[in-house]
Parts: C-alpha cells; structure tokens; sequence
C-alpha cells in the first residue's frame, strides 16, 4: 500500500492521505477526473471497481468519496473530492471511467445537488422533478407534501460540459428520440419485483432503450438513521433487502463493532453466520420461484416456497419473526437459539439436496426454459465490473466477487466452501450460480451446525454507544451481492452520517445495457435473472 | 347403445302435431339455443373450477373449498360478481369495437359447439362439411382479439393483439394440417360420419404412426390456438399485465374468461372427435363382450370424459412449462410442425393407399 | 344478526361491535338490514369472490406471496385470481410502504379499479407510515389517498393476519346493499369529493 500511496503522490503532488480501516485519497476537484484514469488504467492500481460513491455534506463542504477497489489485487481505496460551493456545487465525473458512476452520481446529485460535470444524464434519481430540496443536505428544512396528483414527467435530461475555456455549460437532451414508441412499464407491474418503472422504448419486439425510474418506494433511511443511534437504525435493515435481513444486519453490527472495537464471542459468530447462510438459502429458493413464474412456469414457486417456508420455521422459533427478525444486534444476538435449532436445520440439509434436485428435474432441464434462459443477456466480465453488477448476477460473469472471500468477516475465513463463478455471462449462467450457491451454503451449515460454541450469545455493551470520531467503510455479502456501510461519526451516540451501498442499485442500472437489442419478454428474463430487490435499491 | 334421436325425433313429431312446421323450427331453435346457452354457461363454469383444482393439486394446495361443497360454488359466485361489476367506459377509444370484441370472441366459440359430438343423435347440425365449419368458425375468435387489443387504446393490449394475432394465424395452420391428415382417414368431413367410421376402432389406433403424429400436433396447435400456456404469449401475465384484455372490465372480461375455458373444451373435444372416436365407446375388433360392455355406458359420458381428459393434459402443460418468447414460438410452427406436418399428410396418404392402417 | 364467513364461527371474530354497528347505522339509516333476496345473492356472489391486484410494495408483498403458497393457500377461499390489471380486480392489498412518488400511482390504480372496490390497508406502513413515518419521503398512512375498509396491522402482518383481514372484508360487503343507498359508497363519493386529483384530463 506504501508504495501506492508514493505512486500517486509523485502523480498528484497535492493529493492528501488519510488513515483508517480504508484509505482516502484528498484530492482538489480540477485534478479528480486524471486521478480517476490513473487509478483505473495504472497497472499497479488497477482500481476498476467503483464500490459506491458516499455524497456528504459536512456543512462548510459538500463533497463525495468514491470508494474503489481493485478486482485484480483485492485492494480499497476512497477519494475524497469536495467543493465549499452550496449555491451551485460542481464537480467533476467520473461517469467515462466507470460505467456505475453515473448512476451513483445521479444520486448524489439527488440528495446533495451537487452537479457533476460531464455526466452524461443530470435527473432526479429517486425523488420527482418537482421536488424541493435536497434531503441529505444538514440544512434541509423544505416540506413536500404527498399529494395525489399525477407527477410531472419529463422527456429531457441535463448535461452540464465543461468547454476548453473553463466555462460550463448546460445542455438539454431528449431521453427518447422523436417518434419513438416508448412503452411504459411499471411501476405496478408483475414482473419488476416491486414497483420499479422501466420506459422502454421498442421497435416491434426489440427493446431500443430503457430509462429506469427509481424512487417509488424510497423511504429516506439514510436520513432516518442520522436522527437514531445505531442500535436504534439497526432495524432499518431487515425492510431493505429483506431477504437479506440477517445479513444486512449482520454488516452493520459489524461496521459499529468495529469502530467502537467491541469483540464478540465466538457463538455469537457462528449463529449470525449460520443465519446469514440460511437466509441466503431462503433468498435463492424464492428467486428460483420468482424467476420461473415471471418465466410461466408459475408451479415451481409453490416447490421452492416449501423449502422456504421451512427455513422461516427455523428462523421463527428463534428470532420470533417470519421476515422482519432484528436478531443480530451489537454485541452479538438478541437471545439464544431455540432449543431445536440444530435439529432442525439438520432436517432442512436433509431434504435440500433432493429439492434442489427436483429443482433442476422440473426446470433448468426443460428444453423451453433452456431456449429462454441461454444466451439471453450477456454481460461481460469488464462490463459487469465497470457496473458494479455483485453477488450471483457478477460471478456469473466470471468475475469472483465474493466478499465472504475478498475480505473474509466474522468467521468465514475458518470455513471451507467454493466461491461459485460461471464464464456464461448469460440468465442460464445467473441462475445456475444461484442453484449452486444453495448447496454450498448447506455445506457451511453442515460444517457449523454442529460446532457451536458454548459461551455467551451477547456480549456486554454500553448502553449509550458513542463511536470515535471518523470514517469507516465496511464491505459484506448480501444474498444479492456487496453492500457497502458507510459509517461517519462526530463522537456522538448517532452516526453523522451512515450511507447503504446496496447491491441492487447497480443491477437496475446494467438493465439499460444488457437488454439492448433483446425481445420484450427477455427483459422480463434478464431483470428476473438479475434478481434485484426494489425497496434495496431505492432505501 | 342408447340413440338420442329417438328422442329428438319424438318431441319433433309431439311439436309437429299441433304446429305448422315454419313454427315447429322456430321453437325447435329456441329451445336449442337456450339449452346451448346454458351448456355453455356451465361448461364454462365447471372448467374454471376444474382448471383451479388441477393447479391445485399440482401445486400441493388445495383450491377452492369454503364456498358450497368441495368449492363447488366458487366459480357460480365469481360469475355472480363479474355479472355486476362496473363496465368502465373509457375515453380515446373505439367504443363501437370494444364493446364488439368480446362478443366476437364468445360467438365464435359458440358457434363451433353446433357441431360438436355430444352423444349418439345428439348434435346440434351435421352436414356434410362439418369439421371444416368448426375450423372456419374457430378462427373468428382471432378477430375478436386482434379488435379488442386494438380498440383499447392501449399499448399493452396493441402488442398482445398483434402477438396474438402471428400466433393464431400461424398455429391455424397446423390445426388445419393435422385435421386434414384426419380426414384423408375418414373419408368424409360429415362430424357424424367421422364418429360412425371409428365405430370399430378409434382413429388413434387405426391410423397408429401418422394418427399419433397429427394428435401431438394438433394438441400443441390447440393449445396455442387457446392462447394457453406454455403459449400464452397474448395474455402473458409477467409482461404484458392481463394482454389483450388489459382494459376490459366486468361482463366483458367475464366472456373472454369464459371463453378462455370454453376453447379449451372445444379444442379438447375437437381432438376427441378426430382422434379418440367423439362419442363413441372405446371398440376392439374382435372383443365383442367387451365392446357390448362399452355399450353400456352412456354416448354423452365417453364424449364429455374423453373431453375433459384431454383438457386435463392441456391444463397439465400450462402448469408445467415455461412460456415460449415470441419469436421461439413462430419458429415452432414453421421450422418443425408444418414440415413434419406436411411430411404426415404424405405419410397418411400412403397408409391409406396401401391399406397399412387396421 | 350474525354476520359471518364460511368456516369460521361468529364468536371467533374479534372485532363483532363493530360489524354490529355497522348493521346498526345500516338499520337507522331506514334501510332494512334483512336484504332482498337478490341482494342476497349479489352479496353472497361478492363476498365470496374477492380477486386481489397484484400489487406490493415492499416487505407485505412478499408474506401477500406466502399467502398464495401451500401452507396458507388463499385459493381455499377463492382469492387466488390475482388480477394484474386493475380492471378486473376487487380490492388492492396495499402491502408496504406508500411514498410521495407512490401516491399518485396508487390513487390512479383506485380510480382504474371496477366498481365494487375495495382496499385493505395491510401492514404498518399503509396504516400510519410505520418506522418510516418521520421520512421526509413517505406518506403517513394511505387514508389521504383512497379510502380504506380493512386495516391489518403488523410489520409484515402475518398471512394468518391477512386471511381474518381479507375475511373481515367479505363480512363488511355482506352487510352491503346493492339497491338503494350504502353508506360505504356514500362515504367513497364523500372521500373521492374531499380529495381530487388534480391536472387530470380525460
């Protein structure tokens, strides 16, 4: 690391370097977008994976922090670009070197206003045209109210280029092009997972474009979780994913244990690990519903929800819950395990394998399924890193993103279990990764489910919990992919600020990409096979 | 074997004896009609419920079972709610169009009953040309939709019309094919005549390999022809909401629901007419104590089981396969059924020259 | 009079004062609670027939899809038609969070539903916006925006929750009246009158 830091401080003589769990890069908002290209492109970096871009306001600043990691060393990396300006804040973007970022910078642009210079579609990303404010801002005071009316729909978008004599200039451009026949679907509609809006627009069958429209089910939980202390957001994360409840519960214990350097006991680790890969078994059976219904193949649902419904058995008998469960909590769990856990997740190993195979029987197998699914949807590797695509969606494109991998947490590294990767690329390939992943999670509780330690299921924990003051960003594996939390604290009980990466963000947005070209019935293939859950990506 | 034209035959005469006989027609239609209709209306309802069980079951549920016995009433009081649910009148549309569209597409299934086989005498009209009446009539029904997606004003129901339309334009074709391949067999287009001569042994076993073959296709063909699943592509719930009747509201839906269900019995008994002997009981040549036994069982029974039977298979694939994309499902048609299908024609031809068939 | 579904006895509801006042204002309003025969039947038809849209917005959509599976299995009840259009749909179980961006889409999706229709309110953050309510982004309670017959309360209710609010639903429209004034379509003209859309041309 100390040699690339020496590296880019000869290239950049005015870049500044902070310390922490990852290091951040200062540099002066004129210089970021060569920086951006060094970072990519210099063999030694190889940073090609935008992990999330974290707007900020610091009040006497509004800023960004890119977080990059590289695919090829496995190492992290911020960069903090920050402007005093909070009439009119630009900075520059960095939407040409990664492809994600232009959809990370819409966001910011969304909750902070700040402009990005030379990103190619300057909208709202979540919230309407007509909003006042911008929410994340310290500042932020004006009221929208809810009101019924139809919301006011534009055909344009903004892009602001810097011309070669330092001047910027805004531009109009037409999302759609004049005569074009734009289809419009969701955000009620069967088969986006939820209400998210796709504007396609379509020649016969083929798909020409798609606009994504986010935001009809964000609920504001980064600003929610500024006015709460950390055990009090905590429960913000079974409703993001909500498959992935125990996970993202399991990533943010993780973040505050860490920067409040709180150690927790070995049980504790086991039982949020067995959870996690319960909960991702759960995740991928009801995919594997959900995706062959969308498919027409609506009785395969009713056979994975039976794996399922078994699984939330478990879970409820010791969390007290079927979905929303709040079990991992700082310190560790909330309660023990119930008396029959283990017995019971024997019973599940037992009869997974004979349902994944009946699975595979009634479905992969089926030469219609097969016809739909192969082929469909390509997306390389180089694409799904320029995207961001994580989880299953990435590694099916070749591109081992495992986090339980890259940057073993808790446990993960003491077990023994593959990280699955397909070179297809294709929705056979996602699907397929999906169904192996199942029974390799099965191969971490079999190992587990035997070896729980004894010892306390909760550590002690202050009551009032204050973090240090600084920066933490950690990264863990969601059923859907990496979900960055990033954590800011000024030395009080509740975080300044706390920014969710969610996996699915970028799985929306590589949807325009892939479907190009492609038949309307394949975007319901692809945005099945993607898998991406609404309210994650929308917050 | 119990002849219903004894029957029809004695309220005719009963009628004529106190009627002119331009007035004994009249009311001989009516009454028709009427007890068509209300077939019609129970087929349709029973289906729906059978469909539901089936599902059921396939699915490791149990379907409707609070409302009347078994569920029995289910179906009754969904048509009771569709009856009276508001006919939304929409603006920027064809209104003249929509409000035709469904009935087209129930007419059009209607008038295909005519001449189905239910029992020994028991058919409505049977002329000469009857199986090439119910291939002409059964393809109104595309008219229906290809008007009801288009007068809605709406781009959902647009593009499931004009999916619907390449569907069963194309799969008509096979339909007609392998109804054709059936005919060469029969030697005769007379619905009656077709049952009569499989009064020894059905089609199926008496045209054996071509026989097979023109069954297997015409049932793919009945299936996409019903806009059913794994072809559903018209109505395709996941992509395109409800299809072509996305905008269609109470009775109006309720007759493209019936009629959804109605096809299918058409389509399941048009297949038992050509292939599994319409209403006749199952004969083997040389068994005749068997074939006495068979006798026994009512004509109206083996037409309706061997209908239901059918359905069930058809019911059986959309709960099972996944939906074919559009264009998958027009190189199904023409890349493997019609050749193979032209290829049978050959092949019946020549069992029936040379006399290879039983 | 004893206002019941099938299968389930009437002292096993739990809310009977209620169904009971309702007959009550039903009575004073001069309307006579023992229905003709055919509005008997109508009802029955209605009651017994209720088709979902399918619509869900977040966590509730997802035990809304339990629901349908075979441990909880709606289809008992014949409530299995999920209907994707609204044309064709009785009621809209809002399951999850409504937002400002929502509320229109979901007013429109009212208005496009057939009458008799009908929306139950299923899970906290329909009822009053939940653990989300003090966001700057969400619609405390959907009541402002259609108007409600059932609330079911939980974080995602339970789908046995939502089976005794779907049925508490087909006890409501039993005690309906198809001919003459009903004072639930009186107070959807009251709501609809008091809460119009705006900019809405035809």
């Amino acid at each position: 690391m100390a040699d690339f830091q020496e590296k880019i401080a000869k290239l950049f003589p005015e870049a500044t370097f902070e310390g922490g769990d990852v290091p951040v890069i200062g540099i002066p908002d004129r210089q970021w977008h060569d920086l951006a290209l060094a970072l990519r492109d210099d063999e030694d970096c190889k940073m090609d994976y935008l992990v999330t871009v974290v707007g900020m306001d610091w009040t006497e600043s509004l800023g960004a922090i890119y977080y990059l990691m590289s695919s090829k060393y496995n190492t992290m990396c911020g960069v903090k670009v920050c402007t005093a300006d909070r009439e009119r804040p630009m900075l520059h973007s960095a939407a040409d070197v990664w492809r994600v970022a232009c959809l990370y910078e819409r966001e910011v642009y969304d909750f902070f206003g700040i402009i990005f210079i030379g990103n190619p579609d300057m909208r709202r990303l979540f919230l309407s045209v007509d909003w006042k404010g911008y929410p994340l801002r310290k500042d932020y005071a004006e009221k929208n109210e809810v009101s019924v009316d139809n919301e006011r729909q534009t055909d344009t978008t903004d892009t602001y280029i810097e011309l070669p004599d330092g001047t910027i200039e805004k531009k109009e451009v037409d999302v759609f092009e004049p005569g074009e026949f734009v289809v419009n679907i969701g955000p009620q509609h069967p088969a986006t997972h939820g209400v998210l809006r796709f504007r396609t627009s379509v020649d016969g069958e083929e798909i020409k474009k798609i606009d994504v429209y986010m935001g009809y089910i964000h609920r504001g939980i980064e600003k929610l979780c500024e006015d709460l202390t950390f055990s009090q957001a905590l429960p913000f994360m079974d409703r993001m994913d909500y498959f992935s409840a125990h996970n993202y519960h399991h990533g943010l214990c993780i973040a505050v244990e860490k920067a409040a350097g709180i150690q927790i006991s070995r049980r504790a680790e086991v039982i949020r690990v067995m959870m996690d890969e319960l909960s991702r078994i759960a995740s991928h059976c009801l995919f594997i519903g959900t995706y062959c219904m969308d498919l027409g193949a609506t009785t395969m649902l009713f056979y994975t929800l039976r794996v399922r419904e078994q699984i939330l058995d478990i879970m409820e008998k010791t969390c007290g819950a079927r979905m929303t469960f709040n079990y991992d909590c700082i310190g560790g769990v909330m309660q023990d395990i119930a008396p029959d856990f283990q017995q019971d997740v024997k019973a599940l190993l037992e009869v997974l394998p004979k349902n994944i195979k009946e699975y595979n029987k009634i479905f992969t197998g089926n030469v219609i399924a097969r016809n739909r699914m192969e082929g469909v949807g390509y997306l390389s590797r180089e694409d799904a890193i320029s995207y961001a695509v994580t989880g299953p969606s990435g590694r099916a494109s070749d591109w081992a993103c495992d986090m339980r991998k890259l940057r073993p947490y808790s446990i993960y590294s003491d077990l023994d279990f593959e990280e699955i990767t397909a070179t297809e690329g294709d929705s056979m390939a996602r699907f397929k990764v999906r169904m192996r992943e199942m029974e390799e999670s099965a191969k971490i509780l079999a190992q587990l489910v035997d070896n729980i330690p004894d010892g306390e299921y909760c550590v002690k924990v202050p009551k009032v919990l204050k973090l240090p003051v600084g920066r933490w960003f950690t990264v863990v594996e969601g059923c859907r992919g990496a979900l960055g939390i990033y954590i800011e604290s000024d030395g009080s009980t509740k975080p300044y600020r706390l920014k969710l990466a969610p996996p699915c963000l970028p799985l929306a947005g590589v949807v325009d990409h892939i479907t190009r070209g492609s038949k309307i019935a394949d975007l319901i293939t692809i945005g099945g096979s993607l898998d991406y859950i609404v309210p994650d990506m929308d917050r | 074997m119990q002849d219903f034209s004894t029957i029809t035959d004695a309220i005719h005469s009963f009628l004529l004896s106190f009627m002119p006989g331009w007035l004994t027609t009249t009311v001989e239609c009516v009454l028709i009609g009427v007890g068509l209709l209300l077939v019609y209306a129970l087929l349709a309802l029973f289906y729906i419920y059978y469909e539901r069980k089936v599902c059921a079951a396939f699915q490791c549920r149990l379907g409707p079972n609070r409302v009347g016995p078994w569920g029995l009433l289910q179906s009754f009081a969904d048509m009771f709610k569709i009856l009276i649910k508001e006919l939304i009148h929409l603006n920027h549309i064809d209104k003249f169009l929509f409000a035709l569209a469904p009935y087209l597409v129930i007419i059009a299934s209607m008038l295909a009953f005519a001449v189905l086989p239910w029992g020994n005498g028991l058919q409505i009209i049977d002329f000469n040309i009857g199986i090439f009446f119910l291939v002409a009539v059964s393809s109104i029904g595309v008219l229906g939709i290809l008007l009801a997606g288009w007068s809605s004003n709406n781009k959902f129901t647009l593009i499931g019309a004009l999916r619907s339309g390449a569907q069963m334009v194309s799969y008509e074709l096979s339909i007609g094919l392998s109804v054709l391949t059936m005919v060469c067999l029969a030697g005769t287009m007379s619905v009656g005549g077709i049952v009569q001569e499989q009064s020894d042994l059905w089609f199926i076993f008496k045209g054996h390999v071509p026989a097979l073959i023109a069954f297997v296709i015409y049932m793919i063909a009945g299936t996409a022809e019903t806009n059913r699943g794994p072809f559903d592509l018209p109505e395709a719930e996941s992509e395109l909401t409800a299809g072509y009747h996305t905008e269609y509201s109470g009775i109006h839906f309720g007759f493209f629901y019936l009629a959804e269900y109605l096809n299918l019995f058409i389509v399941a008994g048009v297949a038992s007419l050509l292939f599994l002997g319409g209403w006749m009981p199952l004969h083997i040549p040389g068994w005749d104590a068997f074939n006495h036994i068979m006798n026994y069982i009512p004509s109206v029974v083996w037409f309706i089981g061997k209908a239901i039977f059918l359905s069930f298979i058809i019911i059986w694939f959309k709960w099972t396969f996944p939906r074919l994309r559009i264009d998958q499902l027009l190189s199904l048609e023409w890349k493997y059924l019609l050749p193979i299908n032209l290829f049978n024609l050959v092949l019946m031809v020549c069992v029936i020259i040379f006399g290879w068939h039983f | 009079m004893e206002v019941t579904t099938k299968s389930m006895p009437y002292e096993a509801f739990k809310d009977n004062e209620y169904i009971e006042k309702l007959v009550q204002q039903l009575k004073e309003s001069g309307t006579n609670v023992v229905v003709g025969s055919l509005d008997k039947l109508i009802n029955w038809g209605r009651s017994n027939s209720l088709w979902p849209l399918t619509f869900a917005t977040s966590c509730c959509g997802i035990e809304f899809v339990s629901l349908g599976a075979a441990r909880f299995d709606m289809a008992r009840f014949g409530w299995e038609v999920a209907r994707a259009s609204p044309r064709q749909a009785d009621f809209i179980m809002v399951a999850g969070t409504i937002v400002n961006r929502m509320a229109p889409v979901l007013r429109r999706l009212y208005d496009q539903l057939a009458e008799p229709k009908y929306v139950i309110a299923c899970g906290n953050c329909a009822i009053s916006g939940g653990p989300f309510r003090k966001s700057y982004h969400v619609a405390c309670g959907i009541e402002d925006i259609v108007p409600v017959d059932v609330y079911v309360p939980g974080c995602p209710p339970r789908p046995e929750a939502m089976i005794y609010g779907i049925m508490q639903l087909s006890r409501k429209i039993k005690v309906e009246k198809f001919f003459g004034g009903v004072n639930r379509q009186e107070k959807q003209r009251e709501f609809l009158e008091s809460h119009p859309v705006e900019g809405v041309e035809d």
